[in-house]
């Protein structure tokens, strides 16, 4: 076999490994909660008869290993199973199935984080390669300044310094992003500028020190002094010497920023109440509904190391030592 | 038979550069060209350090102590007006440098001795233990940290141990991959090697031949971790899922007050109300930057040229 | 025509580290004329890379041309802006590096590499340039001239691609090259082929060159006329045979002042230390076949070989840092347990080590007084006053004074840095040393130092050494016995004098006749054995 492609295989499988540890580790979660959790969702009058009941409808009367492979099964064909909530202790049950609550905020989440990646990217890595080549200039350490200051800050400084000259001061964007299912693009695009803004600045000062750095270690290898040494111009150094031996580390920085991306979706969608899977984490985690929870995270972490998995078979199959093997 | 010239010796041979200088002069050279981002940061910290100190008695009102209007705008009473029940948010603001700043330092302190000593362990001993270990850290590592804290805060729910121990643990993987990292470098030295050779115990090389050489990278780390703890404690807060209250604590007070800033056209200070715990974290998070990447700078001895 | 193709007049250089300006070329004049090679010698921090990059106009990130001219073929490079010197680069002046290997960028194939600056500036076309580059390898003796040019740098050797580097210097046949210590990471083996080969494209096309090296002999061949460097500025200059023949500076001499060494015979004595039949591998390679090695009580064995022969394999056996498969250890006629763990604290006082890089052997965090304090106190369970006096008992043995004993190692010059490592051996009163490449690292006047304390100290205190080295004239110079081995075996051993007198080994044959000697003729002369 090929070594990229051997590599290639080798790293899915790892990807595969760990996303399947991680799911064990996500449902080993219902496995801690206190005995008595059953009367804490249904209420202090449940009767024995309806937490007896719940308690059947979770499972829990099954060992572990058959409620995971029940569970993993379900979360594969799209069933999360159904939420705490809505639950009453006299044993009505309008709790709703966990995929009804995630879809449509999964979609927003994702409309989201893509708007915030459009941007954010191309501007951190222009941002970061232009530091990189004009090192130690003038712009290169404003630049530096500033971000190091923005990576010091809370989202929600970011988000409220926005809503105060944006929305409070002058009137410009909605500070609420209550999008409704049928808005059109545009609609969505202006309700969702707030919390795409802030994620922006958050995410671009990342990004930019980490491509910095990435492009000052790359034009720090000999075969760059070689290169001009042999005349090439700074235009030929970047694109023919520099930028074929770029994609891996920068593929690497992009990655880990779009998963950082994940994360500070949670913060910037509270603080806007926007509709989508962080908000709906929070509020979960708050009344400890544990299915929607369990979700949430499964969720996130996928992306997680979909991402980097990404990443790393970028820098695989770029790899002249691999792509060519002796 | 010798062609080495008359006038040579070993002792006058060039020194790289000679210092002969005590530690406490080197400390205060290395300050006195401190830049004045890092002195600014210095300075911060220390002003935190004094009042999360003497919290008690700087603030001018007690720490859940209420009063009748709640909201109330900024004037000679309450320098920054009151909260949404009614309490002094100065006072508030002053004891949060002692709930939010201290519980943030137990949570990296702990996260050290947790990951610094397996990282040590790991490094040293080279085997199953730290294939278990790395494998562990590994898998640990591909959940983002906020959401893992979230199921285990929803699980054993919020308190300020919990929290302390949730988040010490999660971020016990990172200080254990950067002290396992910065240690493997050091283990392979040949000075760590003449030591074994020597018949040196573990505990000796541990503490006399690793230790004092992996510390500079570490103590830069700490500053890092810190804030990030910092940011993530307050994170939490700030979504309610945090220190809880009546404890007064940056991340909830931007929350518990976050209404206000819709009134920043009728009032511009009840609008900045919201901000002052939001730039208080965000004060010292800098300053705590600031005094890293001089300290990186320094001992890395990166030489960057003047231009 | 004008004559002079290179004039570098009163230059002068500085760089910038510890927050300061420090002066690196003070005032160097140098002339070179059309055709003609000049060597560029001197030792670390003499700043003739510095010097070799100037000739070119270029100055590393960090550095700068304070004053002077460099006058190629008439214009002044120092005037010039970067834009208008990137004309000279890689048409008019090339460059080859010490490191191929890091100096060829990893995602183009070499031959695209080698053409790419005279396709640039349209010197030929690239099907031209192709067709010569593949010439051009030919010419330098590359095996597969035609394909090899199509592989990636990961897939040639290291010799292979210097030779590759040289060609790519050649293919816009320009007027000068500068080359940085090209064959300093080679084995001498490989360095002999690529001498070779250098001089050969040199000639042929009479190009001028600049050949920076630390290595006397090896300039030697290569070059018309040697500038001696030292600190930043000449120390003298010769045609090569003059400076061969009569150096006028006693620190020109002193360049090759190991090559005079010479060791006192030492009366023949028990064996302290006996290697038999000894096999070992890391993991599941093979790396020691079979090894055996006596050391005589009181002398010095050299146990000389190439990258990859085992032979720093041995001193981690002898040590037990790396359990032997198969053989035994014998100190003193009693067998050594293989691993380090299961010697008792005795068996690790009688042998001590000293490493071949003193900054990596030396804790940076201690001072000299708790380096050599610790073992005094760990084996002879000195302190306090005893210990101190001690210490500084040792720091006069190896020629240093009490000034020394609250410095750290970053405080010390590398030859220090050495001594105090030999004086951490000595603090264990051993009776063996093993020395691994003690001296490889360091200055010729420096080296030559360090292995006269050594000398003294063994006729001293009757010590005995087990010399691990690839540098044969180190060998030649110290050696009791010598030990040659290739490929994890010993191919031959006996006393120096059987060993370096014919008939050889095969490959000892090889070895030593690869070394370059001092003479302008060797290279010329040289017939090397073929090995089978």
């Amino acid at each position: 076999m090929h070594p990229v492609l051997k590599t290639v295989v080798q790293r899915l499988g790892l990807g595969l490994v760990t996303l399947f540890i991680v799911s064990i580790i996500i449902f080993a979660a219902i496995e801690l909660l206190p005995g008595d959790f059953g009367e804490a969702v249904l209420g202090q009058a449940a009767t024995e008869d309806t937490v007896a009941a719940f308690r059947r409808e979770l499972g829990l009367d099954k060992p572990a290993v058959l409620r995971y492979v029940d569970w993993i099964a379900g979360a594969v064909q799209g069933d999360l199973g159904n939420s705490f909530s809505g639950r009453s202790s006299s044993g009505v049950d309008r709790s709703r199935p966990v995929v009804d609550l995630i879809g449509p905020r999964l979609w927003n989440t994702m409309f989201l984080a893509s708007f915030t990646a459009v941007i954010a990217v191309p501007l951190a890595l222009f941002l970061g390669i232009s530091a990189a080549l004009y090192r130690n200039s003038i712009y290169d350490r404003v630049v530096n300044a500033m971000t190091l200051t923005t990576i010091s800050f809370p989202e929600f400084f970011v988000a409220y310094i926005l809503i105060l000259v944006l929305t409070s001061l002058w009137p410009i964007f909605p500070s609420l992003s209550n999008i409704s299912p049928d808005a059109d693009l545009l609609d969505r695009l202006y309700r969702s500028a707030m919390p795409a803004l802030t994620l922006t600045l958050v995410i671009v000062a990342h990004m930019m020190r980490m491509t910095r750095a990435a492009i000052i270690n790359l034009l720090a290898s000999p075969y760059i002094q070689m290169a001009r040494l042999s005349g090439a111009s700074q235009r030929e150094v970047i694109l023919k010497h520099a930028l074929p031996n770029a994609w891996a580390p920068i593929a690497t920085v992009i990655a880990f920023n779009l998963a950082y991306l994940v994360v500070g979706v949670v913060v910037v969608e509270v603080v806007f109440v926007y509709p989508g899977v962080g908000q709906l984490m929070v509020d979960a985690v708050s009344s400890r509904d544990i299915p929607v929870v369990q979700a949430c995270a499964l969720i996130f972490a996928a992306t997680y190391i979909i991402l980097n998995l990404i990443a790393d078979i970028i820098g695989i199959v770029t790899n002249p030592k691999l792509l060519h093997p002796k | 038979m010798t062609q080495t010239p008359q006038n040579y010796s070993a002792a006058n041979e060039k020194t790289a550069f000679v210092s002969e200088r005590s530690r406490w002069d080197r400390v205060k050279l290395t300050l006195g060209k401190s830049p004045w981002t890092a002195r600014f940061g210095m300075i911060v910290i220390l002003f935190y350090v004094i009042l999360g100190l003497f919290a008690p008695w700087i603030a001018p009102y007690g720490e859940a102590e209420v009063f009748a209007v709640p909201f109330a705008p900024w004037d000679a009473t309450h320098v920054f007006g009151t909260d949404q029940i009614g309490r002094d948010i100065l006072s508030r603001l002053i004891y949060g440098a002692r709930n939010t700043v201290g519980i943030a330092l137990a949570t990296t302190l702990l996260s050290f001795i947790i990951g610094g000593g397996l990282g040590l362990v790991a490094a040293i001993n080279r085997s199953y233990l730290d294939q278990l270990l790395s494998r562990g850290v590994d898998v640990l590592m591909a959940i983002p940290s906020l959401i893992f804290a979230l199921v285990l805060l929803s699980i054993f729910g919020s308190s300020a141990i919990n929290l302390i121990i949730i988040i010490a643990v999660l971020d016990a993987t990172r200080v254990f991959r950067l002290t396992r990292s910065v240690a493997v470098n050091v283990v392979v030295m040949e000075y760590v090697e003449a030591a074994r050779l020597r018949g040196e115990g573990l505990g000796w090389v541990m503490r006399r031949e690793i230790l004092p050489n992996i510390m500079p990278p570490l103590v830069a780390e700490f500053g890092l971790r810190f804030c990030f703890v910092f940011l993530t404690i307050a994170a939490l807060s700030f979504l309610g899922v945090g220190i809880q209250p009546p404890t007064a604590d940056w991340g909830s007070m931007v929350r518990e007050n976050a209404s206000l800033i819709q009134f920043a056209q009728y009032d511009i200070k009840a609008g900045l109300t919201p901000l002052l715990p939001a730039s208080a974290i965000a004060l010292l998070t800098v300053a705590v930057n600031f005094v890293v990447d001089w300290f990186l700078h320094h001992t890395s001895g990166i030489k960057d040229t003047p231009k | 025509m004008n004559d002079i193709l290179l004039d570098i007049k009163g230059l002068k250089i500085q760089g910038w580290s510890d927050e300061k300006w420090h002066p690196i070329i003070k005032g160097v004049d140098l002339t070179l004329r059309r055709g003609q090679v000049m060597g560029l010698i001197g030792e670390s921090g003499a700043g003739k890379s510095t010097l070799g990059l100037a000739a070119m106009g270029f100055t590393q990130p960090g550095c700068q041309i304070t004053d002077g001219s460099i006058v190629f073929d008439g214009v002044d490079l120092a005037k010039l802006s970067d834009a208008e010197k990137r004309k000279y680069w890689g048409n008019r002046m090339t460059y080859v590096a010490q490191s191929a290997a890091a100096s060829f960028n990893p995602a183009h194939r070499l031959i695209d590499q080698t053409v790419a600056s005279t396709v640039r500036f349209g010197i030929s076309s690239e099907a031209e340039a192709k067709a010569d580059a593949r010439t051009l390898y030919g010419a330098l003796n590359l095996p597969h001239a035609d394909t090899i040019g199509d592989r990636y740098p990961h897939q040639v050797s290291g010799g292979q691609l210097q030779r590759v580097m040289t060609a790519m210097a050649m293919s816009p046949r320009p007027d000068l090259i500068i080359f940085d210590e090209p064959t300093t990471a080679l084995d001498v083996t490989t360095q002999v082929e690529v001498l070779r080969a250098m001089r050969k494209i040199v000639e042929e096309f009479n190009t001028a060159a600049i050949y920076i090296t630390h290595d006397l002999a090896v300039v030697a061949q290569m070059a018309d006329v040697i500038k001696v460097l030292r600190y930043g500025q000449e120390v003298e200059e010769a045609d090569t045979r003059t400076m061969l023949a009569a150096p006028k500076e006693d620190y020109t001499k002193s360049l090759w002042s190991v090559r005079a060494l010479q060791k006192e015979e030492r009366p023949k004595q028990d064996n302290i230390l006996s290697v038999k039949n000894v096999s070992a591998s890391y993991g599941k390679v093979p790396v020691l076949h079979n090894v055996s090695i006596d050391v005589p009580r009181g002398s010095t064995v050299s146990v000389v070989g190439e990258s990859g022969s085992g032979k720093s394999t041995v001193a981690r056996v002898i040590t037990g840092l790396l359990p032997q498969r198969d053989g035994v250890v014998e100190y003193q006629g009693m067998s050594l347990p293989a691993k380090l763990n299961d010697r008792n604290k005795d068996q690790k006082k009688r042998i001590q080590m000293i490493y071949q890089m003193a900054d990596t052997a030396m804790n940076p965090r201690q001072t000299v007084r708790e380096i050599i304090g610790r073992p005094l106190e760990f084996y002879l369970g000195l302190t306090g006053r005893a210990k101190e006096e001690r210490v500084r008992e040792l720091l006069s043995m190896i020629e240093l004074d009490d000034r020394f004993i609250d410095r750290l190692p970053s405080e010390l010059s590398g030859g220090q840095k050495q001594r105090i490592c030999i004086a951490r051996a000595l603090a264990a009163e051993p009776e063996l040393i093993i020395c691994d490449e003690v001296t490889s690292a360091l200055d010729q006047i420096v080296q030559e130092g360090i292995l006269k304390l050594l000398m003294r100290l063994q006729t001293e205190l009757n010590l005995s050494y087990l010399f691990i080295t690839h540098d044969i004239s180190t060998v030649r110079a110290i050696s009791d016995h010598v030990v040659v081995m290739q490929l994890g075996r010993v191919v031959e051993q006996g006393t120096k004098d059987a060993v370096f007198q014919p008939p050889h080994d095969p490959y000892t044959d090889l070895l030593l006749s690869s070394v370059p000697e001092m003479d302008p003729d060797w290279l010329t002369n040289l017939k090397l054995p073929e090995l089978t």
